[in-house]
């Protein structure tokens, strides 16, 4: 198969996989976006975490074009995607997997008929070759067995994997991660978070996560940035932001003290 | 504060508000002739999903056929009840058959099966593409570098255009039988009935009425996909995107009828 299902990129050493340069975006009567900056390197875990409505899923939507900045560059594989044409931009989208908050399962189709929806587009597999992907791809979430179930008869966790397992279907290189334990409780919250961790692990593929869970955060981050009113107040390693005496950052790390581990 | 002031505001709250709809309507003119026009790009491409346009036919097409033979059926009927009394009184009964033909065919075919379609389908379609907007489904789309316009808009269009003429075509045919049988209780023979119907139709009429038909189907297919792309706000706002799709069907249907009408069946 062209696409090798567990191929393990080698990673470049240093070399930014996005980066995102002043960028601006205004949303009705409310600046979502007001000058962000941010790098992303290769094979790492990268947390934009902040509370709801800070604008940290508008963030995520511009780095595969699914809108479009008021201002700035965004740069995604050395490609500027603010400027792309839509044809050039599907051509990116294809190596980014995003995993929308909500899962956005397409409900008129089954789970196997979700996760070979990529695959049926863009790629010339046989019946069986598609089969064994879609198999592959959801043994690789835990969902086996659930081929034939429809979107709305799933619970919310299964609903969030299956997304991820339609996300990975292309081999992306990168993956987007919006609010991936938003509305889990948070058993099955640690189940998704060890599944972007063993995804890393196993594929090697750079992960951008978006959420306002401070556990979910620390336990995923290799870099980690702090969001509030469209800036990114602080950016640095976990244990750099945990020691942060940004008045916003103590007070955010302060409002989930429980469960940020020391 | 002085009367003018008085005076003034509201007239001026006023003026501003109708303004602003004004534009908020040209707007909308414009984003919906974008989307046209990028749906048309992919037709002349030659780019069609067959298989999701096999799917929206049996929708608008075959789920649809109950309902316009239906309203079809007393279409005709009325058109005779109508005419029938007064022909007869005149001694016109020779008339009838060739005005329920006519009327079938220029007017009551395409504009009821397509304001009995704009009920039915745009509504359907508007409700269905706002859902996969406000849940992400259409983000999900894009982001899998699948365009919108060229997977949900474009089979539905084309759907609509055959789907539209054939069903007009269902309700002519079944029209002129539900006339003709109200028209022999009154008392016309079904022959003169039916030769009437044959000398004062004309093919044009036929022809004419089917080309409105695949215009009004274009209408309802593209303002609800449009007013479903643009949907916002979670359920209440997909209700508003399947009521203000058939309302605005409804209005460019019936405006897009008149000005077809001045084209193809001008007065010489």
């Amino acid at each position: 198969m062209a696409d090798g299902p567990l191929r393990v990129a080698p990673p470049p050493a240093d070399d930014a996989v996005v980066v995102v340069r002043d960028v601006w975006k205004r949303l009705g009567t409310t600046q979502a976006l007001a000058g962000v900056s941010l790098e992303v390197q290769r094979g790492q875990v990268q947390v934009i975490m902040g509370p709801s409505g800070c604008g940290k899923s508008v963030l995520l939507k511009h780095l595969v074009g699914l809108l479009r900045p008021d201002r700035g560059t965004i740069h995604v594989f050395g490609q500027p995607v603010h400027a792309l044409s839509e044809d050039a931009l599907d051509a990116l989208r294809m190596r980014v997997g995003v995993v929308f908050q909500s899962a956005a399962l397409f409900d008129s189709m089954t789970v196997a008929e979700n996760v070979a929806f990529p695959l049926r587009r863009h790629r010339r597999l046989s019946g069986p070759a598609l089969r064994a992907r879609v198999d592959e791809l959801l043994a690789l979430v835990g969902l086996t067995g659930a081929e034939a179930l429809l979107p709305a008869q799933l619970s919310g966790g299964m609903r969030k994997r299956v997304g991820i397992a339609r996300a990975l279907a292309l081999a992306p290189d990168l993956l987007l991660y919006d609010e991936p334990t938003g509305g889990l409780d948070p058993i099955t919250a640690r189940t998704v978070d060890e599944l972007i961790l063993r995804l890393r692990a196993e594929l090697g593929t750079t992960a951008v996560v978006v959420t306002h869970d401070l556990a979910s955060a620390f336990r995923l981050a290799d870099g980690l940035a702090v969001m509030d009113a469209g800036r990114l107040v602080a950016v640095g390693t976990p244990a750099a932001i945990r020691a942060s005496t940004h008045p916003f950052v103590h007070r955010f790390l302060a409002s989930g003290a429980q469960v940020v581990p020391a | 504060m002085d009367d003018g002031t008085l005076a003034r505001a509201p007239a001026a709250g006023l003026l501003a508000a109708t303004g602003r709809a004004v534009l908020a309507g040209l707007a909308d003119v414009g984003r919906a002739a974008g989307m046209l026009a990028h749906a048309w790009r992919w037709v002349r491409r030659g780019h069609l999903e067959l298989g999701e346009t096999v799917v929206q036919l049996k929708r608008i097409g075959w789920d649809s056929t109950f309902i316009v033979l239906v309203t079809g059926v007393f279409a005709g009927m009325v058109l005779a009840y109508q005419t029938a009394g007064v022909f007869l009184k005149f001694g016109a009964q020779g008339f009838v058959g060739g005005l329920v033909g006519v009327s079938l065919a220029r007017e009551a075919g395409p504009v009821f099966t397509a304001m009995v379609i704009a009920g039915r389908v745009g509504a359907g379609i508007a409700a269905e593409l706002g859902t996969m907007t406000v849940t992400e489904q259409v983000d999900a789309l894009r982001a899998l570098a699948t365009d919108p316009v060229r997977f949900l808009v474009v089979p539905r269009l084309l759907a609509a255009a055959v789907a539209l003429p054939v069903l007009t075509m269902f309700a002519e045919v079944v029209g002129a039988v539900g006339g003709s049988v109200v028209a022999v209780a009154a008392g016309i023979p079904s022959g003169s009935f039916w030769a009437s119907l044959r000398q004062f139709t004309w093919t044009w009429d036929l022809y004419a009425g089917l080309v409105k038909s695949v215009f009004f189907g274009l209408i309802i297919a593209a303002v609800g996909a449009y007013r479903g792309l643009h949907a916002t706000g979670g359920a209440e706002g997909v209700g508003r995107a399947a009521t203000g799709a058939v309302v605005a069907s409804i209005v460019l249907i019936m405006a897009f009828n008149y000005f077809l009408n001045q084209l193809l069946f001008r007065v010489r």
